[in-house]
């Protein structure tokens, strides 16, 4: 039954973040500043982490191809494939449900225990739209930085196979070239797109709706963690059935 | 004038407000006295439309908050200025910034015009050389008169403070309650004030509604308080040793006058 509140109040929550606008003047001011917040302070962890995971997927696939039959070039392929396919939409996406989706839950529900969304609503201020909105333009920036974490994530493997001497220069192209499916490309920011609400707003739900104080702030967070990463999964599982298979 | 009927509100199975009116006058400080959980700050947030009531009537002089439109509700919110308890301040912004918030959300007047306005209020408040500081750097009082600050700055016609001198040393207090109340006669607003504050009680207290357990149990003035035989007004408001020497002091007074 509570799953049914909460499911509801967050439908709510989304309708009402659509409701009555902010000021375009003040809310420029803040989807800037949230995209600084959420995307460009992002770049720099995103890229050292897919660079490192690019470069550990093709170490391990050459490792595991240690049968002469087998290609080099499949080094490249799979790292490309590893990529675009799941690392850089889906974990980079559960690892910012850490990093940003904790940031916009102690964020709001500092706010809250601190009683300024109270102080908005007192203005007449749509508290959900001066809060939430913002975020979910912010991320839809968010395949910009899964772009950078594929490019990085390849770019890595690349560097980590031809200094490991596992692929030449030419294997590794060549490989990244196979079997190459534009689709797959459209597929990952396709869900890119769609964990990127779900990281914007269920958050946000968690910080809104916190109750207690700075305990309740640490709490919510944790458990922001754990419902957008669960959302983030089925969501997966729900659009790879849909798109590929 | 804020008229408030028959208020009843109940979270679950326990009721917290029973049946409370009253009228809140316009240019009075009127102050919500009580124990701790006897139900002022939520009587506040009802009276604000920040939670909603079970049954009554809460009406701004001639309109009743819920059988507003949305347009008229948003209007009304305009004339709202509320301090509360913790003043808060929006973290991320100047003391400058947090006054013209307001401003700046909801008239379309010129960047100079707003700052100007701004700065009125500040120094209204007697703050001085803190715009460009943030909350944080900002003592207990120093907040309390930011929040007094954004809340006048749309010269509002009501005034709410939750709890405005928790927190704050007796001097301080005095300060921010003379400031409530002279804001209060300048601007000729109804200013609602939740205390539990005895000094506020005898100092500023010219309308005063006595809760407990929810009930409205007494109402007087600051004068009246001092001759009241209510048990319950007499246990609260007297309870330590000094305000029962006051009280007595003062009615020897009366006596000899």
């Amino acid at each position: 039954m509570k799953l049914f509140l909460h499911l509801g109040r967050y439908f709510l929550m989304i309708q009402k973040t659509f409701g009555k606008f902010t000021k375009w003047k003040m809310l420029k001011n803040l989807i800037f500043r949230e995209i600084d917040d959420l995307i460009i302070s992002s770049i720099g962890i995103v890229s050292f982490l897919s660079f490192f995971v690019g470069g550990v997927v093709a170490i391990q696939t050459a490792i595991n191809i240690d049968n002469p039959l087998l290609p080099t070039y499949l080094i490249g392929f799979t790292t490309r494939q590893s990529m675009i396919l799941e690392f850089s939409p889906t974990f980079i996406s559960v690892i910012m449900a850490g990093k940003v989706g904790s940031y916009i839950t102690s964020s709001i529900g500092t706010m809250r225990v601190t009683e300024q969304i109270d102080a908005l609503e007192v203005m007449g201020v749509n508290t959900y739209n001066y809060l939430i909105f913002p975020k979910i333009i912010a991320l839809t920036l968010f395949p910009f930085l899964i772009t950078i974490s594929m490019a990085l994530g390849i770019f890595g493997g690349y560097i980590a196979s031809i200094n490991g001497g596992f692929a030449s220069h030419s294997d590794f192209i060549e490989g990244l070239q196979l079997d190459f499916i534009p689709f797959h490309i459209f597929y990952a920011f396709i869900k890119t797109f769609i964990f990127a609400i779900l990281l914007a707003t269920i958050p946000s739900y968690h910080g809104y709706f916190m109750k207690g104080g700075a305990l309740g702030v640490g709490k919510a967070s944790t458990t922001s963690f754990i419902w957008t990463s669960v959302a983030i999964i089925i969501a997966n599982s729900l659009i790879t059935n849909l798109l590929l298979t | 004038m804020i008229k408030i009927e028959n208020i009843l509100k109940s979270f679950g199975d326990s009721i917290i407000l029973k049946k409370i009116s009253t009228i809140f006058e316009k240019g009075k400080t009127n102050l919500i006295i009580g124990q701790s959980g006897s139900g002022k700050t939520v009587l506040i947030k009802c009276i604000l439309g920040l939670i909603k009531i079970d049954q009554g009537k809460i009406q701004f002089e001639k309109s009743f908050l819920y059988s507003m439109g949305q347009k008229e509700r948003a209007k009304l919110r305009q004339d709202i200025g509320m301090v509360f308890q913790g003043s808060a301040l929006f973290d991320s912004m100047t003391v400058e910034e947090n006054v013209i918030f307001p401003m700046k959300m909801f008239t379309n007047k010129p960047k100079d015009e707003i700052v100007e306005r701004a700065n009125i209020a500040i120094r209204r408040v007697n703050l001085i050389n803190s715009n460009n500081k943030l909350p944080s750097e900002l003592s207990g009082g120093m907040k309390k008169r930011v929040a007094i600050a954004r809340a006048i700055v749309m010269n509002p016609k009501y005034l709410f403070c939750d709890e405005p001198n928790s927190g704050l040393d007796p001097k301080t207090s005095i300060i921010i309650d003379n400031l409530i109340q002279e804001i209060t006669k300048e601007y000729n607003i109804t200013t609602v004030i939740n205390s539990h504050d005895m000094n506020s009680v005898m100092e500023i207290g010219e309308k005063i509604v006595f809760l407990e357990n929810g009930s409205k149990k007494w109402e007087g003035t600051n004068k009246e308080i001092f001759k009241t035989e209510n048990q319950s007004v007499t246990k609260f408001v007297y309870s330590s040793e000094l305000y029962k020497k006051i009280r007595k002091v003062y009615l020897n007074e009366q006596d000899n006058n």
